[in-house]
């Protein structure tokens, strides 16, 4: 039955996680937007935090059960932390220990053998490279079986958590004749000779995370450290299975950008409010100020980026495929945090254009969620080409 | 929990009226259109499937059903996914039933629900809508002010739907600082009913400008009682019911767009092969799908109890803003033809309008 209330339990969740970011990560936050790639040591506490990681699913789960016992799963919970979390920093939840895209790759096909050798260990993950970003499936770096051992070579850029993570979850080519078919992922650890960490990158924003680029050159990993088989499919359906992560990443990319944007909007509601003007929900929006026009509609935008997220989260924990959902949510959230955050430091004046206040900070940091884990653009690709049933050389 | 799924019910209930729709709308709102007016039989149609009266106890004529604003608002995107102005015509009722039911007296509603809860239509509305610049449903020019026993009415509305034909109508007014629904009967001394008003869209629907001149009415007139109504209550159920009936509309711009966009080949293939159509038809997906879901929160809100006044604020200035946005991609999208009115993206367009400018065209 439809119910769009958040049940207790994870209004709750919310609070508590909120909280936390409170205390823990916001008088930290601009500390470490200042010291660009140091580690931020106070987040030690949180090592293992699976706030990216999936939770395994369990030998002989039981059946949803029928409406009053039914609970929301765990899609749904991670959506609503990721929002409180971020809504104290974003770099910062970017950096906890543990808590890398590479683990939540591990946790969704790692054998148990692997899952002993790397569950413990911080996980990046290297897809993009110099000549392949949105264009994922047409990377060159490439991976040759030697006897015992896989041989790697090429260059990965734009690595969260580059240089504080443990391994790293990098794509390569195994047949580079059969394209992305060939495409397969393998776990470097830090300190195998041939993999490098050549540089850190400088960026707008969520400089608490730290950026890199690896190169691997005639870099050799154990023959077990490749996630997945090693056959290669005559279809693409290898790689479209790789893809399909995203499903659940990506949500939780958009549930990144609510918290920014709520961040904004809520420091943006207390300046104003302390001028005793009202933000009540009364007034014809017509007849109040431009401040309160624009934060009524960035409200209602952060609502409906909310909703989407959670649906995108919900079709997720209800093992209904959610691949255009969990687009259209990163798709709305990205973009629509990006312009909240600006128009925040709009609003503000010179109070937006001052580092005195984490407002711009803000900007900067949300930027980034309209980029990684698929551009705005590619989100847009996705859902238009399934709403219109067109395949991608039709729709380029 | 969280949940988006239909339950039998629901479903059931949306299935029905998007049948109805389908049949009896969905060809013929185009010519509604053009020729002003909107088939009775129809509405007495979609009426019978009781929409209006389902969360009325038995006794004054409902159905006895739990009043449920969800369901309400499934009804509403399915008939103004059809027509919006047919959507309107048919639960105008509603304006009027809904307060009643929710904030009358027992008295009120042994008195007033009976005949307005029949099983042939019949008009009742609610005039909340005022002509002038800046309107503000919060903050009423028109008044009513007590005099021996009696509330005396003065004051000018416009939009009300179908005031010339509607035997009761719900008057917004302020008393004493407090805005408040009375009942004016059709004929009351004082109350004149305007012509059919001209409007940019919703042709069909006939909504006229009401005058109250010392119109008169008794104290029991007054719904609530000496209590009154929970206004923002009123308002938050008409707001969500506009929410409601703009994902309808946004979700026939869409289903048309998609097919054209397939079908029209320029420069050697289908449009839709282009990115800034596709990304259009993308965006006017998700912004419906937000649409409704900022609808279906408030009036979450409404089911568990608890206020929707924020919810419901935020779900119709969102509507309003959207509605516009996703139906001019629609008529953008037909290029030329989408400006001919026989494509009915055309009227989308004008009608959406309607959402930001209007209030309390229906209720859930
Ligand atoms: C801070 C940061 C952290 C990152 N972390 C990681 C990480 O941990 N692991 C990892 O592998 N990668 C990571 N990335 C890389 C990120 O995923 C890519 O930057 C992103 O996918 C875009 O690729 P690109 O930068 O090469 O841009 P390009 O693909 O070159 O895109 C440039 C522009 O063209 C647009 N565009 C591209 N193709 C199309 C198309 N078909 N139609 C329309 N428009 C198109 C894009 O939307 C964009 O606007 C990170 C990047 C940053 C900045
Ligand atoms: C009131 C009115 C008066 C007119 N008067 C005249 C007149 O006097 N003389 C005359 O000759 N014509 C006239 N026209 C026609 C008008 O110029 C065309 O309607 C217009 O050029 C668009 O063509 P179309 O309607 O066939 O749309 P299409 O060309 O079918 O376009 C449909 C949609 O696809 C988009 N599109 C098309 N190709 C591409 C592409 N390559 N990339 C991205 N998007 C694309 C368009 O922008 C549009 O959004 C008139 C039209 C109207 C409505």
């Amino acid at each position: 039955m439809i119910n769009l209330e958040l049940p207790d339990y994870l209004d709750n969740l919310k609070t508590q996680m909120k909280g936390f970011a409170e205390g823990l990560l916001r008088p930290i936050s601009r500390k470490y937007d200042e010291a660009e790639h140091v580690y931020p040591v106070e987040l030690d506490v949180l090592r293992g935090m699976k706030v990216m990681g999936r939770p395994k699913k369990k030998e002989g789960e039981e059946k949803p059960k029928k409406d009053v016992e039914r609970k929301n799963g765990a899609n749904l919970s991670q959506a609503v932390t990721v929002e409180a979390i971020c809504w104290g920093d974003v770099g910062l939840m970017l950096s906890i220990p543990g808590a890398g895209l590479g683990n939540a790759a591990i946790a969704a096909v790692a054998t148990d053998e692997q899952m002993e050798r790397f569950g413990d260990k911080w996980a990046a993950m290297a897809i993009t490279e110099p000549a392949s970003g949105s264009d994922a499936g047409s990377i060159q770096t490439t991976a040759v079986l030697d006897g015992d051992e896989w041989v790697l070579n090429g260059e990965k850029i734009f690595v969260t958590c580059a240089d504080r993570c443990d391994a790293v979850v990098v794509w390569a080519n195994v047949d580079p004749t059969a394209g992305k078919a060939g495409i397969k992922s393998f776990i470097v650890e830090k300190g195998t000779p041939g993999f490098t960490l050549e540089k850190l990158e400088h960026k707008l924003g969520i400089r608490a995370s730290d950026t890199g680029t690896f190169v691997l050159k005639d870099c050799r990993i154990p023959k077990e450290n490749i996630l997945g088989s090693a056959e290669v499919k005559k279809s693409t359906e290898g790689f479209k299975g790789v893809m399909k992560t995203f499903d659940n990443t990506r949500p939780m990319v958009a549930a990144m950008s609510n918290g920014v944007a709520s961040a904004a909007l809520e420091f943006l509601k207390d300046k104003v409010e302390a001028q005793d003007i009202k933000l009540d929900y009364h007034e014809n929006t017509n007849n109040v100020s431009a401040t309160q026009k624009e934060y009524y509609l960035m409200e209602a935008n952060l609502e409906a980026m909310k909703l989407l997220t959670y649906k995108a989260s919900w079709m997720a924990d209800e093992k209904i495929f959610n691949n255009v959902e969990a687009s259209m949510s990163k798709a709305k959230a990205g973009k629509a945090g990006t312009l909240i955050t600006q128009k925040v430091c709009e609003l503000l004046g010179p109070m937006g254009f001052s580092r005195e206040h984490l407002a711009e900070k803000w900007m900067r940091d949300s930027k980034i969620l309209d980029i990684f884990e698929g551009t705005g653009q590619i989100q847009h690709l996705i859902v238009a080409r399934n709403i219109l049933k067109l395949s991608r050389n039709q729709l380029k | 929990m969280f949940d988006l799924s239909l339950s039998k019910e629901q479903k059931m209930v949306k299935d029905s009226f998007s049948k109805l729709v389908k049949d009896l709308v969905a060809d013929n709102a185009h010519d509604m259109d053009e020729a002003g007016e909107i088939p009775v039989s129809a509405v007495q149609k979609a009426w019978e499937l009781g929409c209006s009266v389902s969360g009325v106890p038995e006794e004054y004529g409902g159905y006895g059903m739990e009043d449920s604003p969800i369901l309400s608002s499934l009804v509403l995107e399915e008939l103004a996914y059809g027509d919006m102005a047919y959507a309107v015509a048919v639960t105008a009722p509603s304006l009027f039933i809904v307060p009643v039911n929710d904030m009358g007296t027992d008295a009120q509603k042994k008195s007033l629900l009976p005949n307005a809860c029949t099983d042939d239509y019949n008009v009742f509305t609610m005039a909340m809508c005022e002509p002038h610049f800046g309107f503000d449903p919060v903050s009423l020019k028109t008044t009513a002010a007590k005099k021996n026993g009696s509330y005396v009415l003065n004051g000018a509305k416009c939009f009300v739907p179908c005031a010339s034909r509607s035997e009761k109508m719900l008057v917004a007014a302020n008393l004493d600082g407090e805005n408040n629904l009375f009942v004016v009967e059709k004929g009351a001394a004082g109350l004149s009913v305007g012509e059919k008003e001209k409007n940019l869209g919703l042709y069909s629907l006939e909504t006229n400008t009401v005058t109250l001149e010392n119109c008169t009415v008794p104290a029991e007139a007054r719904i609530g009682g000496d209590k009154g109504v929970d206004y923002d209550r009123v308002l938050a159920r008409a707001r969500i019911a506009m929410a409601s009936m703009a994902a309808g509309m946004c979700r026939c711009s869409l289903d048309i767009v998609k097919q054209y966009a397939l079908d029209r080949e320029q420069f050697g293939e289908p449009i839709a092969y282009r990115q800034s159509i596709a990304f259009m038809i993308a965006e006017m997906a998700y912004e419906t799908d937000a649409i409704r879901l900022l609808a279906w929160q408030a009036a979450s809100r409404l089911e568990a109890g608890k206020s929707a006044k924020r919810e419901a604020y935020l779900a119709k200035l969102y509507a309003g803003e959207m509605a516009m946005k996703i139906c001019d991609y629609g008529v953008q999208i037909l290029g030329g033809h989408g400006y001919i009115r026989e494509m009915n993206v055309e009227r989308l367009y004008r009608n959406a309008r309607s959402i930001s400018c209007l209030e309390a065209l229906s209720m859930v």
